[in-house]
């Protein structure tokens, strides 16, 4: 009774002590921009800027990585996916879950401080779950989307809310379900909607007041430069939706942002032209939100093949020049490498099989080669990945990320009248099966048993080589996988994927070191922090987030 | 330098879209078994003339009765629908119709496929003729489970009315290869301690994989331990020898399977 009193005492007192230090602590502007720098800290939805999801610590390695034990598990209260990136400043974990609540977390007890809940409007419409992928931080505030298109600071201390700002509206099934971006004294987010025929934007707000400070559409009003790349009034409900955390350039001083499908999603001949700014890049002024440059990826696209993978950016000599690089998996199943000071295609060619286009022409742009009726198209719908954020190592040179192999489905286009609020889709796809009414893959998993079998799908891990575009290694898994990766300096490579399994892998060759089944669907990537000299890895699984460290 | 689909699935699958989306590469197979196309749409004809008055375009607005997704109050066999519509049912509410056999034949195809002018209407015959063949000579039962009867190693049918259409019963039967779902494949798994393993997956992920063996015995394997895993792109059973007339009253048993009530 004595030990466990003592104990509890102690534990206590630790925990008065994290309280104690964030009240004192600020997040500076400085600290984001220097975020790789201090790896102790998981302080952006990437990991910094850059947003190479690759971390300096080292206490875990290749040689005691099997060596990983469980410290603590926090059960999600709600059912659904649970697509949340923590953030993890000086000891104090902030994680999101479904539909809008944010939970502060003693990040070595798992034990929780405070929990806050938005209650999103009951008008709110998405069309792929109740998402939040997480918050962003600056100074002692924390910031979160909402599903009913909203942006609210918080407290970081005691959650208390301090401003709470409509974003776009939600009657118009306007949804914010990506991490903001914090770039020096504003808060910066895109929106969701795609599905809906909104009319895409990003927008930025004084992280002070909530005071909107600019607002860019992703598809060009009249008189603005390629409004033309639209039709009639095809552009009111274009889509264009942006939904996933973009990166930052501190010297050049833009933002970069992926933008998602055209709407009506399936049905290109609805919309002619290149449907601009859908499935693009583009890089926004951080002061002003003005465009810069853009590039496209897949023009008057038929396929949702969303552009919202998350923008990886590197300092590296390509080919013998260095350069300002961008790098980019895309769902159209094409790898990209772009310079990143003025959006000029470098290279890019297919990872995975894909039959919609024939190849890219000098300036990166698809020839298409659009399938009879009826036949499979490649990549499938879900595309060759999609919005789970890749990793790039600069130790290993190698850009990581989870890719859909054998995975196509057959489209459906037909008609669509837009109506506000409503799903504005423009017909459907069926997964291409191995035999007439097979189990297919869905958009996630709920099902312990997988009958589907990697036949009609799985994931492979690429460790792709900017300099030649090409995979250096794969690692396949039996179904497909929603995770986005880590890396460390210790040359590891954390990722997960659907059936559960949390994987520790070899950045250097892809061999396989430690493996553990959580269980739950991995939907997110794993972070890894450090508080009083210990590295914690933790991954959500399911409706549980654990959380490892070397065993004592 | 990726292998991205062997040659292999990708015929199979390219076979299959062809099955499902023109329906050709099986039509001289299946002719004795279906309705032919000329049937559906001239049951088309009759059915807006005479049937939809009650039944109602979509057939649906009789109390029960839903004809095109093949739901029925007491009819099973094609040959029940036959006996309905010429003698009249429920006391009357139901006339009597007195049609030629081309109509009749020509509505009866365009219930069984869907009132969709190109699907396939699948012929369905009598259940109790059909069990008799499904435990005697057709030879269903010596690897089927039903109700609790029969052996394990081939998938419990006792719910396979509530999940398969006439039309993929009626291709499992003729063309089994083709119908057959991928975890059902016959597995053959030979382990590092020498035991040769012959079943059926039930579950599998990218370190494990759990089986049914020959021996009814349900066994988890890790990959590591395995040295031979062969998944048999043909299932273990031929294609049926069955007559039309029979394999029509084997789907009509098939179809009033449909678990526990």
């Amino acid at each position: 009774m004595n030990l466990i009193k003592k104990m509890l005492v102690g534990a206590a007192l630790c925990v008065g002590c994290s309280v104690m230090m964030t009240t004192t602590a600020q997040v500076s502007y400085e600290q984001l921009l220097n975020a790789a720098d201090q790896p102790e800290n998981w302080m952006t939805y990437n990991g910094g800027y850059m947003s190479q999801r690759y971390s300096l610590l080292d206490q875990i390695t290749r040689d005691n990585v099997a060596n990983l034990e469980l410290k603590w598990m926090l059960q999600n209260q709600v059912f659904g996916a649970w697509q949340s990136n923590p953030i993890i400043v000086d000891g104090i974990m902030y994680v999101t879950e479904r539909p809008n609540s944010v939970m502060a977390v003693d990040a070595i007890t798992g034990r929780v401080f405070w929990k806050y809940r938005h209650v999103p409007a009951e008008n709110a419409r998405v069309c792929c779950g109740a998402n939040n992928r997480g918050v962003a931080v600056l100074g002692d505030r924390v910031f979160m989307g909402t599903l009913d298109a909203r942006l609210v600071a918080l407290d970081r201390v005691n959650g208390e809310p301090l401003w709470n700002v409509a974003v776009g509206d939600v009657n118009q099934a306007y949804s914010v379900t990506m991490a903001p971006l914090v770039v020096k004294d504003k808060v910066i987010v895109g929106v969701g909607g795609g599905e809906f025929g909104i009319r895409g934007f990003v927008a930025a707000f004084d992280a002070a007041t909530g005071e909107q400070a600019w607002k860019t559409y992703t598809i060009p009003g009249p008189g603005e430069p390629n409004h033309d790349s639209w039709e009639g009034d095809d552009w009111e409900h274009g889509g264009a939706p942006v939904w996933i955390t973009g990166s930052f350039d501190p010297d050049l001083n833009l933002t970069y942002w992926g933008v998602g499908n055209p709407g009506p999603d399936w049905n290109a001949g609805q919309r002619p032209g290149d449907n601009l700014y859908s499935d693009s890049v583009i890089a926004l002024d951080a002061d002003t939100g003005e465009l810069k440059w853009y590039f496209q990826f897949t023009p008057n696209d038929g396929y949702d093949y969303d552009s919202v993978q998350v923008p990886v950016l590197a300092d590296m000599v390509w080919r013998g020049t260095p350069s300002k690089v961008m790098m980019w998996a895309n769902r159209n199943g094409y790898f990209y490498v772009l310079d990143r000071v003025t959006g000029k295609f470098l290279e890019g060619k297919p990872y995975v099989r894909v039959n919609w286009s024939s190849g890219l022409d000098a300036n990166g742009r698809p020839i298409p080669t659009p399938q009879p009726e009826g036949m499979p198209t490649y990549p499938g719908n879900q595309g060759g990945t999609n919005w789970y954020p890749p990793s790039y190592s600069p130790r290993t040179g190698l850009f990581y990320f989870s890719a859909w192999k054998d995975y196509a489905t057959i489209y459906r286009a037909e008609e669509s009248e837009y109506e506000p609020g409503r799903a504005f889709l423009g017909g459907g796809f069926s997964v291409l099966a191995p035999a007439p009414g097979a189990p297919t893959i869905g958009i996630g998993r709920t099902n312990p048993i997988n009958n589907w079998t990697n036949e009609v799908g799985h994931a492979s891990l690429k460790a792709m080589d900017p300099q030649t575009g090409e995979a250096v290694w794969e690692y396949d898994q039996f179904d497909v996988s929603d995770s986005g990766m880590l890396t460390t300096a210790s040359d590891l490579l954390f990722t997960g994927g659907r059936e559960g399994y949390v994987h520790a892998i070899d950045a250097r060759n892809g061999e396989l070191l430690w493996h553990l089944n959580l269980g739950g669907q991995i939907v997110m990537a794993p972070v890894t922090y450090m508080v009083d000299g210990v590295q914690y890895l933790s991954v959500i699984s399911g409706n549980s987030l654990a959380t490892f460290a070397l065993r004592r | 330098m990726t292998n991205y689909d062997t040659p292999d699935t990708k015929i199979r699958w390219i076979c299959f879209v062809a099955v499902c989306f023109t329906h050709t590469l099986m039509a001289q197979d299946t002719s004795d078994h279906q309705y032919t196309s000329e049937a559906i749409a001239a049951g088309g004809r009759v059915y807006v003339q005479q049937c939809a008055l009650c039944h109602g375009p979509q057939g649906d607005t009789v109390d029960g009765i839903n004809l095109r997704r093949g739901v029925f109050r007491t009819a099973t066999s094609d040959d029940d629908l036959r006996q309905i519509i010429s003698s009249g049912a429920a006391g009357g509410r139901m006339p009597a119709f007195d049609l030629r056999e081309e109509e009749l034949n020509g509505v009866i195809a365009y219930i069984r496929a869907g009132f969709d002018p190109s699907g396939v209407a699948v012929k369905i015959g009598d259940p109790a003729r059909g069990k008799a063949l499904f435990e005697g000579k057709g030879e269903c039962a010596n690897c089927h489970r039903v109700n609790g009867i029969g052996p394990r190693t081939a998938p419990d049918l006792s719910e396979i009315g509530l999940l398969r259409t006439p039309a993929s019963l009626q291709m499992n039967l003729l063309d089994p290869a083709s119908a057959l779902l991928p975890i059902n494949r016959p597995v053959r798994i030979v382990t590092r301690n020498e035991e040769t393993i012959v079943g059926r997956r039930l579950n599998e992920d990218t370190y494990t994989v759990q089986v049914i063996d020959s021996r009814e015995r349900l066994r988890s394997l890790l990959k590591t331990d395995i040295v031979t895993y062969e998944i048999s792109e043909s299932p273990s059973k031929q294609p049926t020898t069955l007559n039309s007339d029979e394999v029509a009253d084997v789907i009509g048993y098939l179809l009033t399977l449909r678990g526990l009530q």
